[in-house]
């Protein structure tokens, strides 16, 4: 009997002195391997006497356990050292910078236009993109401007042939909408549109997105609604419409659609030149003439049309100043709006 | 459109400031852009009298003059001017004072004696003898007038009226004169509007019908001439005001017969000619095309020859005028001129615009024309010509006159509902205030119930039907009254992007995860760049007018963009970059049948940068082809492209169809664009990409069974491609053959000379059982075998 508390002493002591994983899988053959001393005193059980030997067995198996338990405590101890040494070994300089995958962006112009058809498609617009090449008649003619009309010169044309030119608006979107549908109509019509014109605030290429609402009784009240929603999602909720008065040849009566300044919020500053309002779209009720020469009854349809242009707008949202900086595709300018 | 304040104020009596008459003018449609004070800037320019004038001690050229300015006190004047003397009263710039161009002036010392200011010239008051008489003389001002001393000039010259510049949209011809603005303004001030006066004395004994002879031979140019005779015309200098009023709007004054028929122009908006009678053949006048080649030689000396696309007026044998445009040199006023015929017509505007540009000679009278002038103002131009030629008593007038017209004039009128115009505008403007509105634009009104008759006037040709009512209404009810509402009436539509443009955005979506900026470049480029990659010149499109040779050439590939775009990034510093753009292409082939040219959106991607090789840019397409168009056949072949590597760069072959090229930019393409750093890239065709979409996904289970993993190391040639070994391994691999990836590739001291070591990974699974080491092993060996067979590919 004092040979198991001699035994259970030493081998405390012992798993005490251990400092390694190493170390205590020798130690621990010692004791509880297959030659170890407490293994050893299992084998001497032969010479027990056969009445005592459960009570004898019983003992050896529970030192077993006692000095195994104290073994695994040791470990754990020992596990939790090594491997708070070795992430100690492992530190590194925290600042330095991080492995960062470098993200792509839309372009602005693109930016910008997606927020346009969101704003637009949340009510109800579907999206048609014509040709950019395309003939007189729909640029003009079916937009009642006949040839030789002062109109033609509110914009310089690029032109392919007599009658084949770079479309010089999204307009000519208005009408094959309506040549091939039938209304309700609500379309957005986006995409690059050409003038001879370049200096800082026109570019020969630019875009435009050309809005249309054919249908039953829509009146200018709608296009005041819409235009005020639309305004308030691209810049912010407390942005206002003005409209007043203007001519294009398609629309009658014909507005162009201010918005209060969203630099100064209207109390005037050098982006509204002290005037507190801004400048971005032209609107107004469909010419019935457009609408006749496209196939669709003036007396029992009326239409609303908007034309913006991209660039303005995103000029105005983004501070930038010459437009030709958007067409330069300079990394270091595009790399600035890949941030959400 | 230039229109002074007082002048206006001839015809409607104003009571509003300059300011608010602006905002009133914004609210209906007519934006004033400017507003100019003349003379705003003159500031400290005051009255003074000449007491004494001595030789400076020291100069020559100067004089000491010693002044009395009034309020101002007695001051110390140094001048240079030699057209001063005692007792002369002149202008002079204080300590301090700005002139008409804006110059301070301030006190100085000149030649050791103190000046306490400047004596001023017309010229540095902004004015010439058309303002006040002695202005444009070489000198100082001398002021005529006994005035108060040490007044400021401003008030002693008038220099106070306020000129507002106003937008005149293209649809109101009728405003292009300082008479449609005060119709406006009349109308948005609910004032009465005074129209200038019209009338005139003639003498009986003198008749234009038994003189003259007028024949219309073009009706559909001219759909009205006007000629009216003047006989005893004496050619003087036109009345102070008539000479300010040209003055203000930047006209010289020439003399009264030439400034007769400028006035009128500016004031009702109605070109005039004024030919000289005896210069005119059988005293006859005939308005027809020109001859093919018949010559004239206009006011300003320049010749022109003519063709039948012109309008000219005649006289019994040659042209004297181009109508609408400019007076032949042949029959211009002169201070010999004793008899006049005056001339109002009605041109057609696309005619004059035509004749304007060909000939390349636009004048006032052309750019009116182009607008439109209408029927009515022919009659105003010609009755308010006569009664200034009355009022300036210059001439004597015919008591008869041409009227010659295409067709009966008759007033417009519009019969419609109140219903339909509010329902334009949406709102119920009352029946009483559209009414009210409608007849202070001097529109006549005749309503009975809903029903409305509305007759246009004359000058109003813009006008067509109710929409063109309801905007007249609109425009002075205010727009502010329009309220919002969305769509009321209108029925539910889904909206949103269909298939085909989501996928786009979807596409750029993953290129933006690639790290790729987008980029918007012009759609067209110079024929320079065109050639320089070698496009295929029959599909060339051209603009005919470009504004550069740099953008004349519409792009039938976007690469070449997209290269000059990574050159220009990488001479400007930026080391590194990835761009993107997907845009239009444009080919003159499978032209349609209304004449438009084949447009094919493609996708462009160039990328720049020590971490770019040829292997960064395939993986893109590599990345498309299996997000967007997974399981199809895709193939690597050598490039046909000649401005691309020639062995580092590839076409892209999908289920046998070339869709498109990656790699790296031919040297010397680098070369033209001056650059050193490899630039690698490709081009894909959109739309032979987009047919091939398959994203629709059907899920399937991972095998719960283990896998089998067993790496490979073969030898083969060193100009075996990987292609081979790899489709040679997954047609072998067996059934169970899950998947492939080479892990190394070697060639070195370990390795024969002219072969290489690649090594696999090849996973065996089951999606039924546990596979056998059996199995797998025999699948191995049948790799093996098949790759020694084929590719002579032996185990390392």
């Amino acid at each position: 009997m004092e040979k198991f508390e001699e035994l259970r002493q030493k081998a405390k002591e012992e798993i005490a002195k251990i400092t390694s994983l190493k170390m205590m899988g020798d130690i621990k053959a010692k004791f509880i391997g297959k030659n170890g001393e407490i293994t050893a005193l299992l084998r001497g059980m032969k010479d027990i006497p056969f009445e005592m030997r459960a009570a004898f067995g019983k003992k050896i198996n529970d030192l077993k356990d006692e000095v195994s338990a104290f073994f695994a405590e040791k470990e754990e101890t020992l596990k939790l050292a090594e491997n708070a040494d070795k992430m100690k070994k492992e530190a590194v300089d925290i600042t330095l910078p991080g492995k960062k995958p470098q993200l792509g962006s839309l372009h602005p112009l693109n930016i910008v236009k997606n927020k346009i058809i969101d704003a637009f498609t949340g009510m109800g617009f579907e999206i048609f993109e014509g040709p950019e090449i395309d003939t007189d008649y729909y640029c003009f003619q079916a937009l009642n401007i006949p040839k030789d009309h002062p109109a033609r010169d509110m914009q310089d044309t690029f032109y392919i042939s007599d009658n084949v030119l770079l479309r010089p608006h999204t307009s000519p979107g208005q009408v094959r909408t309506m040549e091939n549908k039938k209304p309700p109509i609500k379309i957005l019509s986006p995409g690059r549109v050409y003038r001879a014109d370049d200096d800082a605030s026109h570019s020969p290429m630019f875009h435009q997105i050309e809005g249309l609402v054919v249908d039953k009784g829509v009146s200018l009240c709608d296009l005041k609604g819409l235009l005020d929603e639309f305004v308030r999602i691209i810049f912010d909720k407390d942005t206002k419409t003005r409209f007043r008065p203007s001519y294009f040849p398609f629309t009658e009566p014909s507005v162009e659609v201010d918005v209060t300044c969203c630099k100064c919020g209207g109390k005037g500053c050098n982006l509204c030149k002290g005037t507190g309002w801004i400048e971005i779209l032209g609107a107004g009720v469909v010419n019935k003439k457009v609408l006749e020469m496209s196939g669709i009854d003036s007396n029992v349809y009326s239409g609303l049309a908007f034309g913006l242009g991209i660039e303005r707008i995103t000029m105005i949202k983004y501070g930038i100043s010459d437009i030709r900086t958007l067409f330069e595709n300079n990394v270091a300018f595009l790399q600035q709006f890949n941030r959400r | 459109m230039k229109v002074p304040f007082s002048w206006l104020k001839d015809y409607v009596d104003i009571d509003c400031t300059a300011g608010e008459l602006v905002a009133k003018l914004f609210s209906c449609g007519f934006e004033v852009e400017e507003v100019v004070q003349f003379g705003e800037k003159i500031d400290r320019i005051v009255t003074c009298k000449i007491v004494k004038i001595e030789r400076h001690p020291n100069a020559d050229k100067l004089s000491v003059c010693q002044v009395d300015a009034g309020a101002h006190g007695l001051l110390q004047i140094i001048t240079a001017a030699t057209n001063v003397f005692e007792g002369a009263i002149v202008p002079v710039a204080l300590d301090g004072s700005t002139l008409y161009n804006g110059d301070k002036i301030k006190k100085g010392n000149l030649r050791g004696l103190p000046s306490c200011g400047m004596f001023c010239s017309g010229e540095e008051l902004g004015i010439t003898d058309d303002w006040y008489e002695g202005a444009s003389v070489h000198g100082i001002l001398i002021i005529k007038e006994n005035v108060e001393l040490g007044k400021d000039i401003k008030e002693v010259l008038g220099l106070n009226d306020i000129m507002f510049d106003i937008n005149v949209t293209a649809n109101r011809p009728d405003c292009q004169s300082i008479l449609g603005i005060a119709r406006e303004v009349a109308a948005v001030l609910d004032k009465p509007f005074k129209n200038p006066d019209f009338t005139y004395s003639v003498d009986k004994k003198v008749s234009t019908l038994d003189k003259v002879k007028i024949y219309d031979k073009a009706f559909d140019l001219c759909q009205r001439y006007k000629g009216h005779l003047v006989e005893n015309i004496k050619i003087e200098s036109s009345p102070l005001w008539m000479k300010r009023r040209l003055f203000l709007m930047g006209l010289r004054s020439i003399n009264n017969i030439v400034d007769i028929t400028n006035y009128v122009l500016l004031e009702i908006g109605q070109p005039m000619h004024a030919f000289d009678l005896n210069d005119l053949v059988d005293n006859t006048i005939v308005v027809r095309r020109a001859e093919k080649g018949e010559k004239i030689t206009t006011l300003d000396e320049k010749e022109f020859e003519l063709s039948e696309n012109n309008l000219v007026i005649c006289d019994a044998i040659k042209p004297v005028a181009i109508a609408g445009v400019m007076g032949g040199l042949n029959s211009e006023i002169k201070s010999s001129t004793k008899t006049v015929l005056f001339e109002s017509a009605k041109f057609a505007r696309d005619n004059v615009r035509k004749t304007a540009r060909t000939l390349g000679q636009r004048t006032d009278a052309s750019a009116r024309y182009e607008k439109g002038v209408d029927y009515l103002s022919v009659e105003n131009g010609m009755n308010r010509a006569l009664h200034l030629i009355d009022e300036l008593k210059c001439g004597t007038i015919a008591c008869d006159e041409y009227d010659l017209i295409d067709a009966p004039i008759k007033e417009k009128v519009i019969e419609t509902t109140y219903t339909k115009i509010n329902g334009v505008l949406g709102i119920d403007v009352p029946k009483k205030t559209v009414k009210n509105i409608l007849e202070r634009l001097n529109f006549k009104v005749e309503d009975n119930g809903d029903e409305i008759k509305v007759s246009v006037p004359l000058y109003r040709e813009d006008m067509e039907s109710y929409p063109d009512i309801a905007e007249e209404v609109i425009r002075e009810y205010g727009y502010d009254n329009i309220k919002p509402t969305l769509l009321a009436t209108s029925a539910i539509t889904n909206g949103g992007r269909n298939d085909a443009q989501q996928s786009a955005e979807n596409l750029k979506n993953l290129l933006i995860g690639y790290g790729y900026l987008e980029m918007i470049s012009y759609s067209f480029v110079a024929e320079k760049e065109f050639d320089l990659f070698g496009l295929d010149k029959a599909a060339k499109i051209r603009i005919k007018n470009p504004i550069s040779e740099d953008l004349a050439v519409m792009r039938t590939l976007l690469f070449p963009s997209a290269v000059r775009i990574a050159a220009n990034n990488l001479k400007r510093k930026n080391d590194s970059g990835r761009l993107f753009e997907l845009a239009k292409t444009y080919e003159n082939i499978n032209v349609s049948a209304i004449g438009l040219p084949t447009e094919t959106t493609h996708l462009a991607f160039v990328a720049f940068g020590e971490n770019e090789d040829y292997f960064s840019v395939k993986g893109v397409v590599e990345g498309i082809v299996d997000t967007f168009c997974r399981g199809v056949d895709v193939k690597f072949v050598p490039a046909e492209e000649k401005f691309m590597h020639p062995t580092r760069s590839a076409d892209v072959i999908v289920d046998g169809v070339k869709i498109g090229f990656v790699g790296q930019v031919n040297f010397e393409i680098l070369s033209a664009y001056d650059v050193e750093k490899p630039i690698y890239g490709g081009e894909i065709d959109y739309k032979l990409l987009s047919e091939r979409f398959n994203g629709k996904v059907v899920a399937k289970a991972v095998s719960k069974f283990p896998t089998v993993e067993r790496d490979l190391a073969i030898i083969v040639d060193e100009n075996c491609p990987y292609i081979d070994i790899i489709n040679c391994i997954k047609t072998f691999g067996g059934k169970y053959l899950d998947r492939v990836m080479l892990f190394d590739v070697y060639q070195g001291g370990q390795v024969a000379s002219g072969k290489k070591s690649m090594a696999f990974n090849l996973v065996f699974v089951s999606d039924e059982r546990t596979l056998s080491v059996e199995e797998v092993d025999s699948a191995i060996k049948k790799i093996l075998k098949n790759l020694k067979d084929k590719l002579n590919a032996e185990l390392r």
